[in-house]
């Protein structure tokens, strides 16, 4: 429901708690994603990032809460309102995810083949403008073994925009790769939101990335199982009085900044 | 003062040594010699008798005779340690080297994080309760797998399904001809011990030409179906379940959820078309390698002549028999796709899932067999087929 004048945020996550059994790994979260930013989900090892992200992609029903998208309800709807939600999203897995039976070109031409009208001719060149805007031209034609880490997560990236999605959901994106790499996955990231307009959420621990290409971000704190800071993440580096989150941005011990 | 003295053999006589002295206060653990892993250290276990027998008041250490240490030294301190702490008694680290206190130290500094909460030890019918609860819920499992399957199948029906012609033809040349040398092999055998073993009791009576007859029916309406089932059990089904169980490991099943793809129209359903269309096919060639079999022991090794024994097939072998045989075969290879690709589908995100996924598939393929061999011999038997 768009609340007076403003449209309804891209991603909207209300209430949501994760479990496994009776294992809660993160309870009560709620935060707002707006069009067209680039949002962190931070937060050390294990605190339940990936798992947040898989609830707000689609795959995993939350505990509790609920994941809008531009006001529409992801989990109080059924499986085939879900799907249609779940097409506007791209998706980058930490390992890339690529499909190891199929080449390059097949793993970005399988979305376009299925969900558009285009020709088998036109998928084919539209599948190669893709992995070229991530720097993979000329590599068509290799499967996903042929390939390192780093050209891995580039064609990951390049199947995930193969719709032009309205939500981009990447997990780790920079995990594993070296400082260049990886600055070049972030500036990629970046230029590919700002020409295409793409709401973009972002699980990772590298602070280069949080800082570099973070508008906004939140901190999932393991021990207390919440969001303990939100907000840009330069600010939250100059403001954040919690010990935990300074501690995590500026890599330090936890414990020496006054609680 | 009680001194006491254990040393951990060492031909280089350079043993760690541990010696105890007492004043009437403390205890002080002299150490000496080299502490090192490799040769072995002393055990603890006089200390803490030491300080059984007449708790001193504190513990103090004398590391001045050690030659070197590495992280021997500091796991022999910390029991020690943690030993004490449980005693209440105060310990003085003065006494050991700086390079120790700071290992010390370092482990100390994180406590120990309570990683899961605690589970609390349920009664014997609390867990029974659950286990039943878990075994039903994994044969709803299974129905709502198969619900999935038949709704694909549908789909497909309606030419609505998302099924890549290339990924079928591979994996129907995979279960299929791929599978041909095995399936020669077994089947051969199977005859020829049909064969061996029919032709003592025939013998008896004087019908050893008999054999003909038995080899080919045995073979046509149970033998070939289910040795080939079992084969492709453990070939194919096995494959089938670490073939999917990898592609959850590496996310590449989640990858199609999220881009709306059905991993059952995608994965599943080629694999169940494929082993389906092939199960069939490979149990004639195992039918006729069977007789091929049974008749290599008759005709050489018995002795009976190739005329008699091929009419005595042909006029043994019905429609019915080889009708009733295929449908066998293929209901059988409906269960092992099902089962690999059930397997495979549920298998956990690691390297130890995925094997046990395969294992898994085999044995659930290989039980739903038999199971079906059962029902239908006495279907089959009920209704005069």
């Amino acid at each position: 429901m768009p609340s007076g004048s403003s449209a309804p945020a891209p991603v909207e996550v209300r209430g949501v708690t994760i479990a496994y059994g009776s294992f809660v790994v993160q309870r009560d979260l709620s935060f707002d994603v707006k069009p067209g930013e680039i949002l962190v989900i931070m937060g050390g090892s294990g605190c339940g990032k990936s798992s947040l992200l898989r609830v707000m992609n689609g795959l995993v029903a939350p505990a509790a809460g609920d994941v809008l998208i531009t006001g529409k309800s992801l989990w109080q709807t059924d499986d085939e309102g879900r799907q249609r939600l779940m097409q506007r999203f791209g998706m980058l897995y930490q390992m890339g995810a690529l499909w190891s039976s199929m080449t390059l070109l097949e793993n970005v031409a399988l979305p376009l083949g299925e969900f558009t009208d285009l020709t088998p001719a036109q998928v084919r060149e539209v599948a190669a403008l893709k992995l070229a805007l991530v720097g993979l031209a000329g590599f068509e034609d290799f499967s996903p073994s042929e390939i390192s880490g780093g050209m891995r997560k580039r064609a990951g990236l390049a199947r995930a925009m193969a719709l032009d999605p309205d939500i981009l959901y990447l997990d780790e994106p920079s995990a594993g790769l070296d400082p260049v790499s990886s600055r070049l996955l972030d500036d990629l990231i970046l230029s590919l939101r700002d020409s295409l307009g793409c709401t973009v959420v972002i699980v990772t621990h590298e602070l280069p990335s949080i800082f570099g290409i973070g508008d906004s971000a939140v901190y999932l704190d393991a021990e207390t199982r919440t969001i303990s800071a939100r907000g840009n993440p330069k600010q939250l580096l100059e403001e954040c009085r919690d010990p935990k989150v300074h501690a995590f941005l500026t890599r330090s011990q936890p414990g020496a900044a006054p609680s | 003062m009680t001194p006491a003295s254990i040393s951990a053999p060492d031909a280089a006589g350079r043993a760690p040594r541990v010696t105890l002295a007492r004043t009437p206060d403390a205890l002080t653990v002299r150490l000496g010699g080299s502490w090192r892993l490799g040769p072995g250290i002393p055990s603890p276990e006089p200390v803490y008798r030491e300080i059984d027998a007449l708790p001193p008041a504190r513990i103090a250490f004398d590391a001045r005779q050690v030659a070197d240490w590495d992280s021997g030294l500091v796991a022999f301190i910390s029991t020690v340690l943690r030993q004490a702490a449980e005693r209440g008694i105060a310990v003085e680290r003065s006494g050991l080297p700086d390079g120790v206190q700071r290992l010390l130290a370092l482990a100390e500094t994180v406590p120990e994080r309570k990683t899961r909460e605690a589970e609390s030890r349920s009664s014997w019918l609390a867990r029974v309760g659950t286990r039943a609860l878990d075994t039903a819920a994994s044969a709803r499992e299974i129905l709502r797998f198969l619900g999935e399957v038949i709704q694909a199948l549908g789909r497909l029906f309606r030419g609505r399904a998302r099924l890549r012609a290339s990924d079928l033809a591979q994996i129907m040349q995979e279960c299929g001809p791929n599978a041909l040398p095995i399936v020669s092999l077994i089947s051969f055998l199977v005859g020829l011990i049909l064969a061996f073993m029919g032709a003592v009791q025939l013998q008896k009576f004087g019908a050893q030409i008999y054999v003909a007859d038995m080899v080919a029916i045995a073979a046509a309406r149970e033998m070939a179906g289910m040795m080939t089932a079992i084969v492709m059990a453990g070939r194919t089904g096995a494959a089938f379940a670490a073939q999917l169980g990898t592609m959850k490991v590496n996310e590449e099943i989640d990858a199609l959820t999220t881009m709306g793809i059905s991993p059952i129209d995608f994965l599943v359903l080629p694999r169940m078309i494929a082993l389906v269309l092939m199960m069939p096919l490979l149990t004639i060639y195992a039918l006729v390698v069977s007789i091929v079999g049974g008749g290599f022991v008759s005709i050489v090794l018995l002795g009976l002549d190739v005329g008699p024994y091929v009419q005595h097939t042909r006029h043994a072998l019905t429609m019915h028999d080889i009708a009733s045989g295929l449908f066998k075969a293929s209901v059988f290879g409906v269960l092992v796709a099902v089962a690999g690709c059930l397997r495979g589908m549920e298998s956990g995100r690691s390297a130890a899932a995925v094997g046990l996924a395969a294992t898994s598939a085999v044995v659930t393929a290989i039980v739903m067999i038999i199971v079906a061999e059962g029902i239908l011999t006495v279907v089959y038997n009920a209704l005069g087929i």
